[in-house]
């Protein structure tokens, strides 16, 4: 009896040793890819411009890597892709689904199944659907650059649809859009005005967290970009993966640094969001 | 389509039907978007899928699937899907149990919360090129293992660039995955069932086999169904990591995309409906499973 009442207080202070075992395990296999990844990176030799001794670990592969043009290249028209992409999607996404919450509730359904088909389609699929409808006439758009990149934006867009619309439709939920709108219209505005002044502004948080989902997920695709050919990031790291030893594992670091950062940015964001809203209380 | 049944119905139900069918047109932009992008090109595929290559009508493609590289490339995506969502169902729920219920320090918890909501979305040639590195011929821990322990990795008979060693890959986004949905769902378990238990006198081990993983199992097994489609949708990691050697559904449809390997189109469309289908099938199933176990945890 005394063992039944003091076990739990002794698990809560130190946690029981099966825990810890399962926690340690599940980091160790999280974290030592990035440690194996890390020490590649650096088995890069450093050639010294004086003595010409090589010297390991370095950061030679570092500079390798950020001196090719091709890498740098492909790492900013990623990121130009991933704004236009967060613009776009911003742009379809908030006044189809403040659309829906106010005027057209009946439509719902048919926009969320829309919306989370992506789960189901999986991009090899989709980019194959493109393929065969955006490379022969009469619709031939592949075949120049500025079309390929606007099919891209469309499918990543197409890609962001299940995170963003629901980040967006969340943030609708919080605020009163039926007071807020026929405030500002009672102020003579019309919609677009009610939604870039009114409703952005409200939705800040949530609009951030789906967007930076969104740069995520775009700056690390491989599958629709490289199936179409454009020079992004995802591709040539993988063509870096095939001929080179160091400079890949220099790439993937970087790479997952980025991710890393835009995640962040998110849990960040979610905090700050959440202690913002909750004193004004949900309807 | 869907605006024109709205409008059948509208009169009944709405005071002012003229309005809806023009409430309807804020939604166009959508509805185009989404025809040019995503439901156009599908549609494109399924027609495609039951046409000859001069347009006639034909069951042909699906017959085409049982070609026994066809049916190879599926058993082998099922089997690298399964493992790794059996094995990321069973140690995502370990994990979530650990960090929710096992009394771990509060910071070890929301770390490792945090660091899933990331590495959930790690896919692709960074994570195919981390496991390269680290059990890859140069990795480091196959290094590890010969210099320090006389053991070669290649001696074993495994290597990353098998069916196991992609299942294995894939854990690292299929854990964080299970983690994320399965600790809030562990969170929901009342304190008064654990306690109504304990006056019952049923010890720690009684509460999880009689009540807690019952109340659980519809999660349990709708997200690892889920966990089953992620991995079979994934191409890039694949690709990476095996070069198309072991012929997976995503890879082969691939391969087919940059060149008509099977020789025949449609058979390619067919495949790639195989593909929706199995993901469709699966969805459906969370979803259901999804709603069964909201009737427990809704607070």
């Amino acid at each position: 009896m005394t063992a039944a009442v003091t076990a739990p207080r002794r698990r809560r202070r130190w946690g029981s040793p099966w825990a810890w075992l399962i926690f340690l395990l599940g980091v160790s296999y999280f974290v030592i890819p990035l440690i194996a990844t890390i020490e590649f990176s650096l088995r890069a030799a450093y050639k010294d411009p004086v003595t010409g001794e090589f010297i390991r670990p370095s950061l030679a592969a570092y500079e390798l890597v950020l001196k090719d043009p091709k890498f740098v290249g492909g790492l900013l028209t990623s990121f130009r892709i991933a704004l236009i992409t967060i613009a776009v999607s911003l742009l379809l996404l908030v006044p189809t689904a403040y659309w829906v919450r106010l005027k057209v509730p009946r439509a719902r359904p048919v926009v969320e199944l829309i919306t989370l088909m992506p789960f189901v389609i999986p991009p090899v699929v989709l980019v194959f659907g493109l393929i065969r409808i955006y490379a022969p006439p009469p619709l031939a758009f592949l075949n120049s650059t500025f079309g390929t990149e606007a099919v891209l934006v469309g499918a990543y867009v197409v890609l962001s649809f299940p995170y963003m619309y629901r980040a967006v439709d969340t943030g609708l939920s919080t605020i009163d859009l039926r007071t807020l709108t026929e405030a500002a219209q009672s102020l003579g505005a019309g919609w677009p005005r009610v939604l870039w002044s009114v409703i952005f502004p409200n939705l800040r948080g949530a609009l951030l967290s789906g967007a930076f989902l969104t740069l995520a997920i775009v700056m690390g695709e491989y599958t629709i970009a490289s199936f179409m050919g454009t020079k992004t990031f995802g591709p040539y790291l993988s063509l870096l993966g095939q001929n080179k030893a160091y400079e890949p594992a220099a790439g993937s670091i970087i790479s997952f640094a980025i991710t890393w950062a835009a995640m962040f940015a998110i849990v960040i964001i979610g905090r700050a969001n959440r202690g913002r809203t909750q004193p004004a209380g949900a309807p | 389509m869907t605006a024109g049944s709205a409008t059948s119905e509208a009169p009944g139900i709405r005071p002012a039907p003229r309005r809806v069918p023009l409430a309807w047109l804020g939604l166009l932009p959508f509805l185009l978007f989404s025809a040019g992008f995503l439901l156009l090109p599908i549609a494109f595929l399924v027609i495609g899928s039951f046409q000859t290559s001069t347009g006639e009508p034909t069951l042909e493609n699906y017959s085409g699937l049982g070609d026994p590289y066809i049916v190879a490339a599926f058993w082998n995506s099922v089997t690298v899907s399964l493992i790794s969502a059996v094995g990321g169902g069973i140690g995502g729920f370990l994990l979530a149990a650990a960090v929710v219920r096992g009394g771990l320090p509060r910071p070890l918890r929301t770390g490792l919360l945090t660091f899933s909501g990331v590495a959930s979305n790690f896919a692709g040639v960074p994570l195919a090129l981390a496991f390269v590195f680290t059990i890859g011929n140069n990795g480091l821990i196959t290094l590890i293992l010969k210099d320090v322990f006389g053991v070669s990795l290649k001696a074993t008979g495994f290597t990353i660039y098998s069916q196991l060693g992609i299942a294995l890959v894939y854990l690292y986004f299929q854990l964080p995955l299970m983690l994320l949905i399965v600790a809030p769902a562990i969170e929901g378990l009342r304190r008064e069932w654990r306690e109504a238990a304990e006056n019952m006198g049923a010890t720690g081990r009684q509460y999880w086999r009689h009540i807690a993983f019952p109340i659980l199992l519809p999660t349990l097994l709708g997200t690892t169904i889920l966990l089953f489609g992620n991995a079979f949708g994934a191409q890039a990691t694949a690709f990476q990591l095996t070069g198309g050697t072991i012929p997976l559904v995503p890879v082969v449809i691939g391969a087919q995309i940059r060149g008509d390997v099977l020789r025949n189109q449609g058979l390619g469309y067919a495949m790639a409906m195989g593909m929706v289908l199995v993901m469709g099938v699966m969805i459906l199933v969370y979803v259901w499973l999804r709603r069964r176990s909201e009737r427990w945890l809704r607070s």
